[in-house]
């Protein structure tokens, strides 16, 4: 603990920690947006699913006195209908102001043609540009349908008609997938929150302990005491790791509380998000962070000012993302070689932990050495910088 | 004892330090006085490794910066031009830091930090945050950082530049005491009228080269001059660049 490296470390790190910026940043902002942001979406997005097969709709209906089964079908399938009293224009005005949401227009002649068998029209006046109304809609035409359906088979079968005739193919769809692996869909930008968290905590301390401090001009005095060089660097760096899992740490324990808020056993999920598997994660991501930190601090070493690192950083924090897209888009599996590429492969396994899948130990390896490795090589890239003399600018 | 043995230093075409030898003496002020642009603070950074000659040697205490820096580093302070502080860290905390970095235990860091203040009058600021200070506090704590291995030998860039007249009083008395103990002090500045007070060895600089050296007395009757501005003057051949 008195080897340089440490002092460094320590130092750094209680200065930082003294910092409001940075501690807001990394320990606040970073971890704290995505699982925020995703129960707030989730829920809202999940309530709204759920409302729609379960709430009661009101339906404005002209003319419903004329179409007693079809009211009462509605009626069962949660769609109340509520008479009014109008003619097709002043339906159709009574949309377009806003007034009402829909209407549904029961002509004249309904239950005359109902009775002798003739096609039956009715009119659902709606506005198919106001798209929070076009679900709503949407349910009720499926319910016009599905009553138009029925009464046809009974139709049939008063004639005598196997109703069969009608259906001459049946598909069968057979959904393998699992309450979890389902949730996936849902729980899919977990993992990217996950690794801009890690991203987040190091992204003022890399550019504090290089750029920052070449432009405090406390950096040649650092550089003129007795300490071998490599030391100071990998005293920032390691600074700048603790804070990317100390905000990793903070991220999974906020994901834990969000998820639960999520109703997943209600949309027939099930969020694999226990103690174990947020072990699992932080151990995936521990080499990331040594990636993620050697990179923030060999980027943030070539700028020359604070402000100059804020805006290359930024543009890095893309970075890491651009993999994670791309897998989405492609379809990516995980296999040897996904697993070589680092913020993919941490991706792909953390996937992998929230589906519930066996993740292979050989792909874990791969992708934990190979991370590792390349962040060491960005290590040693920022300690040879750190030994040329325009390091000082 | 610093030395440098004919250093050059050239940065693409200019020609920053061009075969530069001086050599500054333990128990005495030496003062590199010269215009903006002379190789001063290029000439101090050679002597304290921050860059690496492209020709000659740099020579502390014996020790060639060049074969051994790390030993050379240890009985060196250095004084940048314009030295940041860590400014969440109090002064205390600061001077500390450099402390436990050069390999002082934890209570020897507290007890010479303690003596640092106590020697330099800086109670009265230390123990704030450095983000709050005047220029002045910023350089004094900055010179107690440098100092704080109790190192034998000095390289201050400009040290005064910026201060007003009474932070500069205190640096001074700051730097005649480090003198007393028998220190070996060499100074950057382009204040004549500071080489003159502070000094008791000249090394007059321009153009990357050495034009005059020796004490106030020596300068003046190579100069002809009994004034020893007028001497600095008549040395470089104009003021251009000097106060």
């Amino acid at each position: 603990m008195n080897s340089p490296l440490w002092i460094v470390a320590a130092k750094e790190v209680l200065e930082n920690i003294r910092d409001r910026r940075t501690v807001l940043t990394a320990l606040l902002f970073g971890p704290l947006f995505g699982p925020v942001l995703f129960a707030g979406m989730l829920g809202f997005s999940v309530d709204r699913a759920l409302d729609d097969d379960t709430s009661v709709l009101t339906l404005h209906a002209a003319g419903a006195g004329q179409a007693p089964n079809l009211s009462a079908f509605l009626t069962a399938q949660g769609i109340e209908i509520q008479p009014l009293e109008t003619d097709l224009a002043g339906a159709r005005a009574a949309v377009a102001n806003g007034e009402r949401e829909r209407i549904l227009f029961i002509p004249g002649g309904y239950a005359e043609a109902v009775r002798s068998g003739r096609i039956a029209r009715v009119q659902l006046v709606a506005d198919s540009s106001d798209q929070t109304g076009n679900r709503d809609t949407d349910r009720v035409r499926r319910a016009l349908t599905a009553y138009g359906n029925r009464t046809g088979l009974l139709r049939l079968q008063a004639r005598g008609v196997d109703p069969a005739i009608l259906q001459p193919l049946a598909v069968d769809e057979i959904d393998i997938s699992t309450p979890a692996g389902r949730s996936v869909l849902l729980l899919g930008m977990v993992s990217y929150f996950l690794l801009f968290a890690v991203l987040m905590g190091g992204f003022y301390l890399a550019i504090d302990t290089t750029a920052g401090e070449r432009e405090r001009h406390s950096l040649e005095p650092l550089l003129g005491l007795p300490v071998p060089r490599w030391q100071i660097v990998g005293g920032k760096i390691l600074a700048t790791w603790l804070f990317m899992m100390l905000s990793l740490i903070i991220a999974l324990a906020a994901f834990a509380v969000s998820l639960q808020l999520v109703p997943f056993e209600e949309l027939g999920m099930r969020s694999n998000f226990g103690f174990g598997v947020a072990v699992s994660i932080f151990l995936a991501l521990t080499p990331f962070a040594v990636f993620a930190a050697g990179l923030l601090t060999l980027v943030a070493s070539f700028t020359r000012s604070y402000r100059e690192a804020q805006s290359y950083l930024t543009v890095v924090l893309l970075v890491p993302t651009v993999p994670i897209i791309f897998a989405n888009f492609s379809g990516v599996r995980p296999d040897l070689l996904t697993m070589a590429v680092p913020s993919l492969s941490q991706h792909l396994l953390i996937t992998q932990l929230l589906k519930a899948e066996p993740l292979s130990a050989l792909q874990a390896t791969i992708s934990g050495v190979v991370t590792t490795g390349l962040g060491l090589v960005l290590i040693w890239l920022v300690a040879r910088l750190y030994r040329r003399e325009s390091i000082l600018g | 004892m610093i030395e440098a043995h004919g250093l050059f230093k050239h940065f693409g075409s200019v020609r920053a330090v061009d075969g530069v030898s001086l050599r500054a003496a333990d128990g005495c002020i030496t003062g590199l006085l010269g215009p903006n642009g002379a190789g001063k603070s290029t000439t101090l950074r050679l002597l304290s490794s921050m860059l690496q000659p492209d020709q000659g040697s740099a020579v502390i205490d014996g020790i060639d910066l060049a074969t051994d820096p790390m030993t050379a580093r240890r009985t060196l302070g250095v004084l940048p031009h314009d030295a940041g502080l860590y400014p969440h860290l109090s002064g205390r905390e600061n001077i500390a830091y450099f402390g436990k970095l050069c390999g002082l235990s934890r209570e020897r860091v507290q007890a010479r930090v303690a003596e640092l203040i106590d020697d330099f009058a800086l109670g009265e600021f230390a123990d704030r945050p450095a983000k709050g200070y005047s220029q002045g506090q910023r350089t004094r704590i900055a010179l107690a950082r440098a100092i704080v291995h109790r190192p034998r030998n000095l390289l201050l860039d400009e040290p005064t530049a910026g201060l007003d007249v009474m932070a500069t009083r205190g640096l001074r008395e700051q730097v005649r005491q480090l003198r007393d103990t028998g220190r070996c002090v060499l100074l950057s500045s382009h204040v004549m009228q500071e080489v003159t007070n502070l000094c008791d060895h000249i090394v007059i600089i321009a153009q990357g080269r050495v034009v005059a050296a020796g004490s106030p007395d020596q300068i003046r009757s190579q100069a002809g001059q009994e004034d020893l501005e007028e001497a600095f003057v008549s040395i470089i051949g104009s003021t251009e660049g000097l106060e």
